[in-house]
């Protein structure tokens, strides 16, 4: 792609355009774009789950009471919570450098399948180091997942977008067969793994399951990476402009590759989190749509890290709560998908699209639109 | 004429060679070779229409990541819709004008918001995936299938004829229109003018083209296609629908239209080649010749594609102003 000369100077008559005061509300206040989206979303949500012949108000009260009314309600909600924090952490730090990655479902469950290989392979570990030994795995997997997406774009162009969605349908396959062939679990009708050993299960503390607190950390610490560290500034200007930060000096090969092995990495640990923590072993359904779960999360915190932990929670609140619909109202808990579907709908919506993603489209155009490199 | 085959050589001489080893396998096992072909047909018919979509929306210089969601939603209302009322052919319909509908909703997001054209995709496609998971239910049968119309003496010649002569209106449409819509880019007034706006939209401004009006356009009549793709996949290949139905097919059309080089030929070309490979492997698993587990047979499509588009990177050229939002200047 060639630099206009246009482009400089377009960018200059747009800044004028923008009144100061808007300008204000777009950098200080950016959380309440979200919060209105979301409002909008469950308001015409509620109009349609009146049609389906429920009570709304209702069935709102009945999701947040099965998620967050009791202790078993509220540590699934925790547990469901955390590798959604993750996956939506794992979509933000690729939207920083401007790289749409959808594969954080196949980050994360080949990241949840690895740390249950470690898991059940890796025997006489001391429980501290076991888990560790399990976590990375899953990093590890999932990192090296998303890398050949980042590679693939870095040296031969490949659409980010494509090759991810590629990649989560090469990963249920792999894995589909793996715990259909060789890791099935011996005189069983279902395939799944054997399950871990127990010195690799995350413990709970209290009631907050271990993987909770570990998610807060590594929002922080991303947070912290993204925003006042060098790896952080280079992704940055890599995402705002290609051509500036190759004129400085960044290697844009390296920060696409880094970045992709770093939001793998991130939807890895989701998953890894998960089989040590929740389900202790591998099963190929393991948790359809998390992936894009990370979407709407990341474009909901507007891909900033430590926004990921309440956007996460609210649909973790949602997921959590909406099997219980089905009990008390018929309604099937696909609701949640529709009420997501709606709170991407607005928060990417026109007015909103345009104050967000605009400035962003045009300051890095062929960075997260277009195909050639 | 003469011009006509020095100019595409490699394209006639590779289409006669398919051709002398199709008929070259049918004398040696016909039932088979038949088979093959038209798992290959059936496998590619909503990849070229999706393809379409992709190559009618980029050529006007909008990037369609939605044609899966497009077509998820189309195969959904396709399908309900022709339970509900007992006529496929409403059913037909309806699937196509959600198709509009999401066509449309693209193209204005796309260039009157100007919304990043990426984003407005995937939303697109989280949208269509909840809609259709939320409102599917499940059990439901469709009220007739769809009829084989059999075109007279076509239909007769060997291999060919029970391949491409016997089959519903929609394989015939979709032959049709590519043929069409290879003609009408590169010859009609329409073609030009789309090009012209993807290519380098403010010349084709200054010549006075509406750029905004062209893409809108373009980008809601190709959704017609996908709606079209949607329908196929649920009236007439499937018979049913679940959910997650179109399982990343819109993803495939992109790659293939980018193998296929954004020109309509050329995208269904590298479709059937994409269900030759899948029908081959199916046929060569059921005859017990190789011996791979179905799930990596399954992987073998995505596969596909990953190659396909890393080695096609730097060969062929994406039109020029694909993915930018078309700003006046002044």
């Amino acid at each position: 792609m060639v630099i206009k000369r246009g482009d400089c100077l377009q960018t200059e008559t747009d800044a004028k355009k923008l009144h100061p005061s808007l300008e204000y509300l777009i950098k200080k206040q950016s959380f309440i774009v979200p919060i209105i989206a979301v409002i909008v979303a469950l308001i015409i949500g509620s109009v349609l789950i009146y049609f389906q012949g429920a009570n709304p108000i209702g069935a709102y009260k009945t999701i947040l009471q099965a998620s967050l009314g009791n202790e078993r309600g509220l540590i699934r909600t925790l547990e469901k919570t955390t590798p959604l924090i993750l996956a939506g952490l794992a979509v933000a730090v690729a939207l920083r450098v401007g790289l749409f990655n959808i594969g954080a479902q196949g980050q994360l469950i080949m990241g949840a399948f690895f740390a249950t290989w470690a898991g059940f392979t890796f025997t006489n570990l001391p429980a501290l180091i076991h888990i560790f030994v399990g976590l990375l795995a899953g990093i590890i997997a999932g990192g090296l997942w998303a890398a050949i997406a980042g590679i693939l774009k870095a040296y031969r162009g490949v659409h980010e977008v494509i090759s991810t969605i590629m990649l989560n349908s090469i990963a249920i396959a792999i894995l589909d067969y793996l715990v259909n062939y060789p890791y099935k679990e011996p005189d069983q009708p279902l395939p799944r793994t054997v399950p871990i050993l127990e010195s690799a299960q995350l413990p709970k503390i209290g009631f907050v399951p271990v993987g909770f607190i570990l998610a807060l950390l590594v929002a922080t610490f991303i947070s912290w990476l993204i925003n006042r560290t060098t790896t952080g500034f280079r992704f940055n200007t890599v995402g705002a402009n290609k051509f500036a930060a190759a004129y400085a000096g960044i290697k844009i090969k390296y920060v696409v590759v880094s970045s992709m092995l770093l939001s793998g990495g991130l939807a890895g640990l989701g998953g890894a989190i998960e089989t040590l923590g929740i389900t202790y072993r591998f099963e190929p359904a393991f948790n359809k749509g998390l992936g894009f779960d990370g979407i709407t999360i990341a474009l909901l915190a507007r891909a900033n890290p430590l926004a990921t932990i309440p956007a996460a929670f609210l649909v973790g609140v949602l997921r959590s709560g909406a099997p219980t619909l089905q009990f008390d109202y018929g309604l099937e808990p696909e609701i949640v998908d529709l009420l997501l579907a709606l709170t991407l709908l607005f928060v990417a919506a026109p007015i909103l699209g345009k104050l967000i993603f605009r400035k962003r489209a045009e300051k890095s155009e062929n960075v997260s639109s277009g195909w050639g490199s | 004429m003469s011009k006509f085959l020095q100019r595409h050589q490699k394209a006639v001489l590779s289409t006669l060679l398919v051709i002398v080893i199709a008929y070259g396998f049918y004398f040696w096992d016909s039932v088979r070779t038949t088979s093959i072909l038209n798992f290959s047909l059936s496998y590619a018919l909503p990849l070229i229409l999706a393809a379409m979509v992709g190559i009618i929306g980029e050529r006007s210089g909008v990037v369609n990541i939605g044609i899966e969601g497009q077509m998820l939603l189309s195969a959904f209302v396709a399908f309900f819709a022709a339970v509900a009322t007992g006529s496929l052919i409403i059913g037909a319909f309806l699937g196509m004008a959600s198709g509009l509908l999401a066509g449309a909703f693209l193209g204005v997001a796309a260039v009157k918001w100007e919304m990043d054209q990426i984003i407005a995709g995937v939303v697109i496609n989280i949208v269509a995936a909840g809609i259709t998971s939320f409102y599917y239910t499940p059990g439901q049968s469709l009220p007739a299938i769809v009829p084989r119309i059999e075109i007279p003496y076509l239909s007769q010649i060997p291999l060919i004829g029970q391949v491409f002569f016997n089959k519903s209106i929609f394989v015939y449409a979709t032959l049709i229109l590519v043929v069409v819509l290879q003609v009408m880019l590169f010859t009609s007034k329409w073609g030009l003018r789309t090009r012209a706006v993807g290519e380098y939209p403010s010349a084709a401004d200054t010549a006075g083209i509406n750029v905004y009006r062209t893409r809108i356009l373009n980008v809601a009549i190709a959704g017609v296609l996908a709606g079209t793709a949607g329908a196929y996949l649920s009236l007439d290949a499937a018979g049913w629908f679940e959910r997650g139905f179109t399982a990343g097919r819109g993803f495939l059309a992109l790659a293939i239209m980018i193998f296929g080089a954004w020109n309509p030929f050329g995208a269904m070309a590298a479709a059937l080649f994409f269900g030759f490979a899948s029908g081959m492997a199916s046929q060569l698993q059921a005859d017990e010749v190789i011996n791979i587990p179905q799930q990596l047979i399954n992987m073998l499509p995505y596969v596909m594609t990953l190659i396909i588009l890393s080695l096609a990177a730097g060969k062929v050229r994406p039109p020029g102003a694909v993915g930018q939002p078309y700003k006046k200047e002044g």
